[in-house]
């Protein structure tokens, strides 16, 4: 079944016109999908949920509140308006510091019931559900302030997203190592952040079914990043199956990788690896960057930008 | 139904906007800030692209009065403007602006002072061109919400 992307390339036509574009369908891929929240600000994005989570029936009414932290003021306006348009509550601090002011973090006494700790529900006040930061950061890195985050007996559950403009393997291993759950290179884009919800929903359910601590204890970093990469593979299928076809336009850079690609359906093996993929070949998911990393290559996102150059900070 | 003039308007925008792809001045970034502005955030990308007018300007001052230095050149507060700059530069989709920081960032890191001096004045080139080229994209886009005498954005029929 073969259906054809045209490249949408009007300002502003792209939210407000109904344009009628033909998705290219390489299967199992799905090119360039993106939130219904474009045309109804209010709406949550639904696509990336599958459904797994709609047999929870968690998602409801109440708002996912990301703390967001990073040096940039660009950078924080730019992941502050796509967490919004994702329907998320958001924070956005400049630095670690004031972040784990924010999120109540004791460094004199971590058991200290914090304010943004899931499991205190006497403490309401501020609940985050998810921590995104940039890596580098003066005084306080991203992976110090993911170390804290993690060594907090109040805040070691929530879960935490690293970016960074860099792509350097060994900084990508290190912070999932230390129990990050995502590493998204920089600029973040709209496909990165619908990645968050199934952690904030994971670590809800953690909470609501008050699990003893080492039930939540962290695992095998090794096994861990099997599980999550199992649980993207399951929720790219999930979701690949449960969205329907929508209207989305596409990048320059988009559609010339779509028409590079053979209109040809894919031999059983090579569908088997391709499924290891994510359903959007240019918009890198970590599900590439962790395999690009195990394998040692530098994911396809970053060799435009650099030109092969990868620098060591 | 559009009126004539916002419709070409809305080609100039787009003929202008196909230009800048093509020589690289932009990239595919720039079109996910533009995806990103909607009813509740209309002013979105002007918003962020003056923010980015701000720092540029700041950071593209403190490199040249570093270089000026004689003495002795900070190299590493060079690379700290760098970074800075490439990030926000990266982070709208000034491709062109964002490759010479790279190139910049090279002769940093070799204490090239000729070099940087060089790419300096590339990079305040490059910067000064993708400034009034936005300004003219924002000129277009002014002239339409205008135009259209409705609230910003624009709703087409």
């Amino acid at each position: 079944m073969w259906i054809l992307v045209g490249l949408c390339f009007q300002y502003k036509a792209i939210i407000s016109s109904h344009l009628h574009l033909l998705l290219l369908l390489h299967p199992p891929f799905f090119i360039s999908l993106r939130p219904l929240s474009e045309k109804s600000p209010s709406s949550s994005p639904s696509l990336c949920m599958g459904s797994s989570v709609a047999a929870m029936g968690m998602v409801s009414d109440s708002k996912f509140h990301v703390l967001a932290v990073d040096d940039s003021v660009i950078d924080r306006k730019l992941i502050e308006r796509l967490l919004k348009t994702s329907s998320y509550q958001v924070t956005t601090v400049d630095s670690g510091s004031k972040a784990l002011e924010f999120l109540g973090y004791d460094s004199g006494n971590n058991s200290i019931p914090s304010l943004a700790s899931n499991h205190h529900h006497h403490h309401q006040e501020v609940d985050v559900n998810l921590v995104i930061t940039d890596y580098c950061m003066p005084e306080m890195t991203g992976y110090d302030l993911l170390k804290k985050i993690k060594g907090s007996k109040a805040l070691r559950n929530i879960p935490v997203v690293i970016m960074s403009s860099e792509n350097v393997p060994a900084r990508i291993n290190r912070c999932l190592e230390e129990g990050a759950e995502e590493f998204f290179l920089k600029p973040v884009r709209l496909s990165d952040v619908n990645r968050l919800r199934p952690h904030m929903l994971k670590t809800k359910l953690k909470t609501s079914e008050e699990q003893p601590d080492s039930a939540s204890q962290p695992q095998a970093p090794e096994q861990q990043q099997h599980e999550q990469h199992e649980q993207h593979e399951q929720h790219e299928q999930e979701r690949l199956r449960s969205i329907p076809l929508q209207v989305v336009p596409t990048s320059l850079q988009d559609q010339d990788r779509l028409l590079s690609v053979p209109l040809l359906p894919t031999l059983p093996q090579e569908q088997e690896q391709l499924q290891i993929l994510p359903p959007t070949p240019p918009q890198q998911s970590n599900n590439n960057k962790r395999k690009a990393m195990e394998d040692g290559l530098s994911p396809d996102r970053t060799r435009p930008r650099y030109n092969g150059i990868t620098t060591m900070v | 139904m559009l009126g004539f003039g916002a419709d070409r308007l809305r080609a100039d925008m787009n003929r202008l906007l196909a230009l800048l792809f093509h020589q690289g001045i932009l990239d595919e970034q720039f079109l996910q800030l533009q995806q990103l502005e909607d009813e509740s955030s209309p002013n979105f990308v002007s918003e962020v692209v003056n923010i980015y007018f701000q720092e540029s300007e700041r950071l593209l001052k403190n490199l040249r009065a570093l270089l000026i230095e004689r003495e002795l050149t900070d190299y590493k507060k060079m690379g700290n403007h760098l970074n800075q700059l490439m990030g926000s530069s990266s982070s709208i989709g000034a491709n062109r602006v964002r490759n010479v920081c790279i190139a910049f960032r090279a002769n940093s890191e070799q204490n090239n002072r000729a070099g940087c001096l060089g790419t300096l004045e590339v990079l305040e080139h490059e910067y000064c061109y993708l400034k009034s080229k936005l300004h003219e994209l924002f000129q277009i886009e002014q002239q339409r919400v205008l135009g259209a005498g409705v609230r910003y954005p624009m709703h087409q029929n």
